[in-house]
């Protein structure tokens, strides 16, 4: 593969039951390329919970995932309320989503954290009021 | 052992939706609720036994790479979850067993 492959989604608000398809997309899509069944699984775990945080924090977004023949680059765009504290944010077990989200097994405060752990580069720009970017970067070893 | 062995070989257990993915390896048992840490903890090819019987946590198990999920407690699937089951393969049992005690049968006959 020398070429690259571009992909969109869209992440509705609100709709848990549909959260994770982007993700699924992906990693099927990855694995029928034959990438490393380890980096497809980091992929689709720090996906997952970009994905999922749009979800709760931010009424959905975009999700853009680049497939390189060495590495692949995702971009989640919301325009959401925004990371007011980011290092607070990262920090495993803080949370701010609220007691519905909870009991859907959800809210314990390691999705980012799991992103950072999952992903070989993650970086947050965020503006209260403004929206939320998150990028990551897994390599193909 | 293999899923196409493990979904037969516990009286325990029902087997509420057959996955695509009989050929897998079961390698150990793994308990978490929490979808975020079960996630990125879960070993691969896991058997995730859980109390979560929610969309969610079929797509975490299917992210994840599990093997299957073991429904405890009595936890069941309503029609649109199974549905969501049958049309992403994934393999789903149920018991009344606790938690720990589905846990612990599953190490005892994978150690066996």
């Amino acid at each position: 593969m020398s070429e690259k492959i571009v992909l969109n989604y869209d992440v509705d608000s609100d709709d848990f039951t549909r959260a994770g398809e982007a993700s699924s997309k992906v990693k099927r899509k990855l694995k029928l390329m034959g990438v490393d069944p380890d980096v497809v699984r980091r992929v689709a775990i720090s996906l997952y919970e970009g994905e999922i945080n749009m979800v709760i924090h931010a009424d959905g977004g975009t999700i853009q995932v680049i497939i390189f023949p060495d590495k692949i680059e995702m971009t989640l765009r919301d325009r959401g309320p925004g990371i007011e504290d980011i290092e607070l944010a990262m920090r495993a077990g803080y949370t701010t989503a609220p007691d519905n989200i909870r009991s859907l097994g959800f809210g314990a405060g390691m999705g980012l954290p799991n992103m950072k752990r999952y992903a070989d580069d993650l970086k947050i720009e965020s503006k209260v009021g403004i929206g939320t970017t998150v990028k990551m970067r897994v390599d193909i070893p | 052992m293999k899923v196409e062995e493990f979904i037969s070989c516990f009286d325990e257990f029902d087997l509420l939706n057959k996955g695509r993915n009989m050929d897998e390896d079961v390698t150990e048992p793994y308990c978490c609720d929490l979808l975020s840490i079960a996630m990125g903890r879960m070993p691969q090819g896991a058997a995730w036994v859980t109390v979560m019987a929610n969309v969610n946590a079929l797509a975490v198990a299917s992210l994840a790479d599990a093997a299957c999920i073991i429904l405890a407690e009595g936890s069941s699937l309503d029609e649109f979850t199974i549905e969501k089951a049958r049309e992403k393969g994934i393999t789903v049992l149920g018991t009344k067993l606790k938690v720990f005690d589905a846990a612990l049968l599953i190490y005892n006959r994978l150690n066996a």
